[in-house]
């Protein structure tokens, strides 16, 4: 009995479950941000832990495709690793670390610094899709308001983040509007990554396991984010260059040193990081690169 | 210098070579089989079968012994690999009326037609620990007698013969849905309602039929009857065109009873709540015909006074699976969101500050 289990299909999802993961990535594609209902399956990892990601990926992954998974930017954090392992031993693809090199990059939380380029797709882990859901919890009435085109909440919610803090108070998962129509939730991103979704050369696809949705970007696509004309959308900006390749412009991690205050920032986006060091980048806190040599 | 941290992969690595020792434990203590789960934790496997819906004793027992005996884990390898294996198809509806049955009782009628059977109940046991378990004292056997040739009719058939009981509802097109074949749109048809509930958890259930008869959506409920026993499945199979017996499964069934007024539509008579779970699961199957009545409140255009009367609530939250995954993904690193946050507290801080330092006038509230 147990031995039969050990069995598992190319990629894990049966071809069925494939097809119909499909269908609803093509319907999504047809429909920029609008999110399409699938039959998500239980996962060998839990929910909210990359499951729609990662059904995704299993959908569109080929032999010959070479995957990239980050999570918080890094190719090493804990959740990135074991994902990547999963997809190496249930779908024996190759595996890489560098953005330019993968045809397929699972991510949570972040867009790589590098530009991305055709033929690229780029699958994003959703949480909560609905970018409405904490205005309105009720599925039934987010979908009508969607339908409708009535996102007047959402302004309305910006609009006293500026009435009460001065600003909009919303510092990731930003919400953005989809080729005029869809209002979408970009995932837990930091508003920094949001213009890199606009007019991206990738196809930018995103799921949700445990809420049962898919939803796409295809290449090209307008996603602007939310906002007013005397209170225009700004991202992050970081007073600081990483302190181990010097990049500026983008995003960063804060690092505690010690218990007195001492912290240094360091890129998020490790690859993008790596690479520049490689190229003889040198930040603040870096050291000599013979010495690191040694 | 700073090195960023690396190792994911071996830290991974031996963070589950330490779980498979914790988990084997002392190895001088003779390690558990799959036999000593099914024989004596055989409602912690009923639970596992009934939550993972898929009905496999020794998958069920690897399951809980792999999971170091936490059923939610338990419940999840289950459900893993239950959505790996192929559908033939749908059985034909089991037939509770023909059940074998071990443990039937009615809390509405004194006596019936195939009569009170109490069967192995934890009712009327004084929960006092017995230590002689603990010296692995011996055990008598059960009393043994002929299977009773009076029949044991449901009682809603019983009642229904005087027409004072809802009728068992029909499939729309003979064919029932299958939430984990397609996703979910609300509201739901009473089928997938029950197959959502009778996969949920039990825990939650529980709590939420509680708070139907502590007056949160109140229901005037009576156990009709509560049933335990094995029933046939049977599989239509189109190149026979006749039903063939797979096997038989062990059930339990409860059905409420529920006071109804009546409406401009149906006339005063009793309604129903349904439960129906894998093994021997009381609790659960109660709790479920409790939730299943409280969410059929629209149907009979009754007040909505509840959260178990709530269906998009009750359905989109008692997954156990699903909310054990999402609330512990907080552990997942968020430091790229966290950051964010940070940086913009520490930009209003700074703003607040200086404010303050001006000193002439205090921040003025927004009410005043």
């Amino acid at each position: 009995m147990t031995a039969a289990i050990a069995h598992y299909n190319f990629a894990y999802l049966d071809e069925q479950t494939k097809r119909m993961i499909r269908r609803a990535i093509l319907k999504a594609i047809a429909i920029p941000g609008y999110q399409v209902p699938f039959a998500s399956r239980e996962m060998p990892m839990p929910y909210g832990w990359g499951t729609g990601g990662v059904q995704v990926t299993a959908s569109i992954i080929g032999p010959d495709d070479q995957l990239k998974v980050i999570d918080q930017g890094a190719d090493d954090t804990t959740n990135a690793v074991s994902i990547r392992a999963f997809f190496a031993k249930v779908a024996n693809v190759a595996t890489t670390t560098h953005t330019s090199e993968a045809t397929i990059i699972q991510t949570r939380h972040r867009i790589p610094e590098e530009t991305l380029k055709t033929g690229q797709i780029l699958v994003y882990q959703v949480p909560i899709p609905e970018p409405l859901r904490f205005l309105e919890p009720r599925e039934t009435e987010t979908r009508k308001m969607h339908a409708l085109e009535e996102y007047g909440l959402m302004h309305v919610k910006l609009y006293e983040d500026i009435a009460r803090h001065g600003r909009i108070a919303t510092t990731y998962a930003y919400p953005v509007k989809v080729e005029g129509r869809y209002v979408m939730d970009p995932s837990p991103t930091p508003k920094f990554d949001n213009p890199k979704m606009h007019r991206s050369q990738a196809l930018q696809l995103f799921g949700a396991g445990r809420e049962k949705r898919i939803y796409a970007v295809p290449p090209f696509t307008d996603v602007v984010s939310l906002d007013f004309e005397d209170h225009p959308f700004e991202i992050q900006h970081f007073d600081e260059p990483c302190a181990l390749c010097g990049a500026e412009g983008v995003y960063l991690d804060e690092v505690i040193l010690d218990d007195h205050g001492g912290h240094m920032f360091v890129c998020s986006d490790t690859d993008f990081c790596e690479d520049r060091r490689n190229h003889g980048h040198r930040g603040k806190l870096a050291g000599h690169p013979l010495e690191a040599a040694e | 210098m700073y090195v960023a941290v690396k190792g994911g992969e071996a830290a991974i690595a031996n963070a589950h070579r330490l779980l498979a020792d914790r988990r084997r434990g002392d190895r001088s203590v003779p390690a558990l089989r799959l036999d000593q789960i099914i024989e004596q934790l055989g409602l912690a496997v009923d639970r596992c079968m009934g939550e993972g819906s898929l009905y496999d004793k020794e998958l069920a027992a690897l399951a809980i012994i792999q999971a170091r005996g936490d059923l939610i884990e338990a419940i999840f390898l289950v459900r893993a690999y239950r959505t790996t294996l192929p559908r033939f198809g749908y059985s034909t509806p089991v037939d509770t009326g023909k059940m074998l049955i071990e443990r039937r009782i009615s809390a509405t009628f004194k006596d019936l037609p195939g009569g009170q059977l109490l069967g192995p109940t934890f009712d009327y046991t004084h929960r006092l620990l017995d230590p002689t378990i603990a010296e692995n004292g011996a055990v008598a056997e059960g009393e043994r007698r002929d299977a009773d040739a009076e029949q044991a009719p449901r009682v809603t058939d019983l009642l229904a013969g005087e027409g004072l009981i809802e009728p068992d509802g029909v499939a729309e097109n003979g064919e029932v849905g299958d939430l984990t074949r397609s996703p979910l749109e609300f509201p739901l048809d009473r089928d997938l309602r029950l197959q959502a509930l009778a996969r949920g958890d039990e825990g939650f259930l529980l709590g939420l039929a509680y708070s139907t008869q502590r007056g949160y959506a109140r229901s005037h409920p009576f156990v009709g009857e509560i049933r335990i026993g094995e029933v046939d499945v049977e599989l239509d199979i189109p190149e026979l065109g006749f039903a063939v017996n797979l096997g038989r499964i062990k059930v339990t069934e409860c059905q409420m009873v529920n006071q109804f007024k009546g409406s401009a539509k149906a006339p005063p008579q009793f309604t129903r709540g349904y439960g129906l779970v894998f093994g021997q699961a009381e609790r659960k199957a109660m709790s479920m015909a409790l939730c299943d009545r409280a969410l059929r409140a629209r149907e009979f255009g009754e007040d909505l006074a509840g959260i178990a009367q709530d269906e998009e609530f009750v359905i989109s939250h008692l997954d156990n699976v699903q909310s054990t995954g999402f609330v512990e993904h907080l552990k997942l690193p968020h430091y790229v969101d966290f950051q964010a946050e940070l940086g913009l507290v520490r930009r209003m801080r700074a703003e607040y500050e200086a404010k303050q330092a001006e000193g002439d006038e205090p921040l003025q509230e927004a009410a005043e």
